[in-house]
């Protein structure tokens, strides 16, 4: 670290950084490229901290035990890429019925499949909101430098603890990989959000009976409250049932609680906005290019701007909207076959015209690419 | 303690009569473990069980501990988790043989590999039973299933033998009918500092037992009665063992356990 | 002095599937209406395998109060 308190930092080791600041004392993990990093800098940091760091057996059991450990009272993460998310994906669910906070981290490669394991990519947009099956909320957040890999790190712990909900942190391979300088914060400048805890006596304890909030106190297993978790759809006492009216105030009030909060935790970048006709939306590693293209197409008098989602589910609807009111064009360049842009359709006024700015050979989207998808010169 | 006051200590019984069908072997299953569970005088506060998927993950929700009922095959990794982040727990987890050998196959080998402070207890009814009857890796050659019309070609899982040969240091089985037996197994597992694993052979008289005609279920326990003999027997006199179901205490080796083995790289870093 | 034990039930949460009858050996249970029935309760041993066998905790020997 240097004089100023800042020390050049990759991005993976951010996220683990800021995992460890926000209070995560649990690790589980399988090695994956792009994302081995954060486990091994997990594995060396967490004892000395009297956290812990299990190396599983696959995806699905690393899934499977940060909800144990979160409901053994830790704050906990795990971290993969592609594959791994996939093999993670019904376990996310569980999360969400049951209402454990952990952090789910995917630093995104090349996919399908095992696609191209060290090269960037954006294909989990939409997995990271509909990857598990049903209805069910969604929280990811995507960062787009390491200072921000930091900080949205805690933020990702802080919204689980919050809402009681895995939250998918979508970092890609340009980010994870990339190294930066990092200032490095003071534990008193962070804030730190832990999970509500019951406050009444074990046996008034009704273990998913919401407060005001829609979210019910958490109470750990050990500490004299005993009850009964379930992934099958549950009454307030946390016991099955098939009642269908019950069923489906689960299930809203699951998605609501999320939804109905979005104002809480919309964070996004908006840059040279002001009187942009020419709105690109880019978030993650292409949004650094993007930045650049409006910064070049200012200079060829184009008036561009940049609309960066850093929350990117729930999408943000009123903020998209709002921007589509003043554009004429707007372009989602993203590192997919177009995913994210199809709710920028869904939701942008009818007046502007939505282009895609796609891209999934391995490479980061150039800002070079982005001037000519619109129009300016090279 | 009578069975009444067991039930009134351990169980939720406002959650009573369970879903079993009549005559299963699981309702008996999991008595042994709440008598155990007494017997070693263990708080409540502290016990947690975990299951999985299946006939025999319907347990723990009639059981008045920390219960947690999870995904099917992966009981024993959200099991991990939990008594790696809190070792003072004692945890047992509660399987079915298809929950526990088929899909959760790779969660069991690791865990008796880890030697983790885990009781595993495996209801194996030989059948998915939730489903409505197919084989599983423990349905013997040649029975019959919903998924096997024409008979069985699978060869059979001894799990007993796949949870030592894969680490766990404490391994046994019991059955339905040989309660006591199976309750003290259990009672040695939850003492056993590590990866425990006790296979009670349980009874599905609706699923299995009808399309293989094997009778009711006092008939299945019977035939459990007549066609085990436990291992000390066996010992002394191998023909004794010929074509029969060997029960009984099979491996106690304790060995360093995982969570402490952690503790000692914590300690150490912490100075 | 005598034996202040008997055998009690739990009727609702008996399924008749019958373990308890086979496994009595003095023949003290039956099955009447799907479910098990003290058929003979003079003839109850207090031996207790209906107790170890039933898999529903519906038959138990208690204190007579």
């Amino acid at each position: 670290m240097n004089k100023e308190g800042y020390k050049l930092v990759q991005g993976n080791e951010a996220c683990v950084e800021g995992a460890l600041a926000a209070g995560m004392r649990f690790f589980a993990g399988y090695p994956i490229t792009p994302s081995t990093e954060i486990a091994e800098i997990s594995a060396e940091k967490l004892p000395a901290l009297g956290g812990r760091f299990i190396q599983m057996e696959d995806e699905l059991a690393s899934m499977a035990a940060i909800i144990g450990g979160s409901l053994a009272g830790k704050k906990t993460m795990t971290a993969t890429s592609g594959p791994g998310f996939s093999l993670m994906q019904e376990n996310i669910g569980y999360a969400a019925i049951t209402e454990i906070p952990c952090v789910v981290v995917n630093v995104q490669r090349g996919g399908p499949s095992t696609g191209l394991p060290t090269s960037p990519a954006q294909g989990e947009v939409m997995q990271a909101k509909w990857g598990t099956h049903g209805d069910h909320p969604a929280i990811a957040l995507t960062p787009n430098s390491v200072q921000e890999t930091f900080e949205y790190t805690v933020k990702a712990f802080n919204l689980a603890e919050k809402y009681r909900t895995p939250v998918i942190f979508l970092m890609d391979e340009t980010v994870g990989h990339m190294r930066e300088k990092m200032a490095f914060k003071d534990a008193s400048e962070i804030e730190i959000i832990d999970r509500k805890k019951p406050t009444c006596k074990p046996e008034d304890y009704v273990a998913y009976r919401p407060d005001e909030d829609m979210i019910p106190p958490m109470a750990p297993f050990g500490e004299g409250y005993r009850y009964h978790v379930s992934g099958l759809t549950h009454d307030e006492t946390g016991f099955p049932t098939n009642n269908n009216e019950i069923s489906e105030k689960l299930v809203r009030r699951l998605v609501d609680k999320v939804d109905k909060n979005i104002d809480d935790f919309s964070y996004y970048e908006e840059y040279k906005l002001e009187d942009a006709e020419i709105v690109i939306i880019a978030y993650g590693g292409v949004s650094r290019s993007a930045k650049s293209a409006v910064d070049d197409l200012r200079k060829q008098n184009i008036k561009a701007g940049l609309f960066r989602p850093i929350t990117i589910w729930p999408f943000l609807e009123k903020q998209v909207n709002k921007v589509s009111l003043n554009a004429k064009e707007i372009y989602v360049a993203e590192m997919n076959l177009g995913q994210y842009v199809l709710e920028v359709e869904r939701i942008a006024c009818k007046n502007c015209t939505v282009k895609s700015i796609n891209k999934v050979n391995g490479e980061l989207i150039t800002p070079e690419e982005i001037v000519k998808a619109i129009g300016g010169n090279k | 303690m009578n069975c009444n006051e067991t039930t009134k200590k351990y169980y939720r019984a406002n959650k009573l009569p369970h879903i079993w069908c009549p005559g299963c072997g699981h309702g008996t299953l999991t008595n042994t473990i709440v008598r155990a569970v007494d017997k070693l005088g263990l708080n409540k506060d502290e016990v947690v069980i975990v299951s999985g998927i299946g006939c025999s993950s319907r347990a723990p929700g009639y059981l008045d501990f920390n219960t947690l009922h999870t995904t099917h095959g992966r009981a024993l990794a959200f099991a991990t988790g939990i008594k790696f982040a809190n070792p003072k727990l004692h945890v047992i987890v509660i399987m079915g043989d298809g929950d526990s050998s088929a899909i959760g196959g790779n969660h069991l080998i690791h865990a008796s590999r880890r030697n983790i402070d885990i009781t595993a207890v495996v209801f194996n009814n030989n059948i998915y039973g939730m489903t409505g009857g197919q084989f599983s890796p423990t349905t013997p050659f040649g029975d019959l299933a919903t998924t096997t019309p024409y008979g069985n070609i699978d060869k059979s899982f001894n799990l007993c033998s796949l949870a030592q040969g894969a680490g766990a240091t404490y391994v046994g089985r019991g059955t339905a009918y040989h309660a006591p037996l199976m309750q003290k197994l259990i009672e040695n597992g939850i003492q056993n500092k590590g990866f425990s694993f006790i296979e009670g052979l349980s009874l599905c008289p609706t699923y299995y037992g009808r399309r293989n005609k094997k009778g009711s279920a006092f008939k299945m326990h019977t035939f459990l009665k007549e066609n085990c003999v436990d291992k000390k027997v066996v010992d002394k006199d191998p023909e004794k063992g010929k074509n029969k179901i060997i029960i009984g205490e099979f491996y106690n080796n304790p060995q360093p356990e995982y969570t402490e083995s952690y503790q000692v790289i914590i300690d150490k870093l912490q100075g | 002095m005598a034996d202040e034990r008997i055998l009690l039930q739990n009727i609702p949460w008996c399924k008749g599937c019958g373990v308890c009858v086979g496994f009595c050996p003095t023949k003290v249970l039956e099955i009447k209406d799907n479910k098990c029935f003290i058929a003979n309760r003079d003839k109850c041993i207090l031996c207790g395998q209906c107790e170890l066998r039933c898999p529903d905790n519906a038959i138990w020997i208690g204190g007579k109060k």
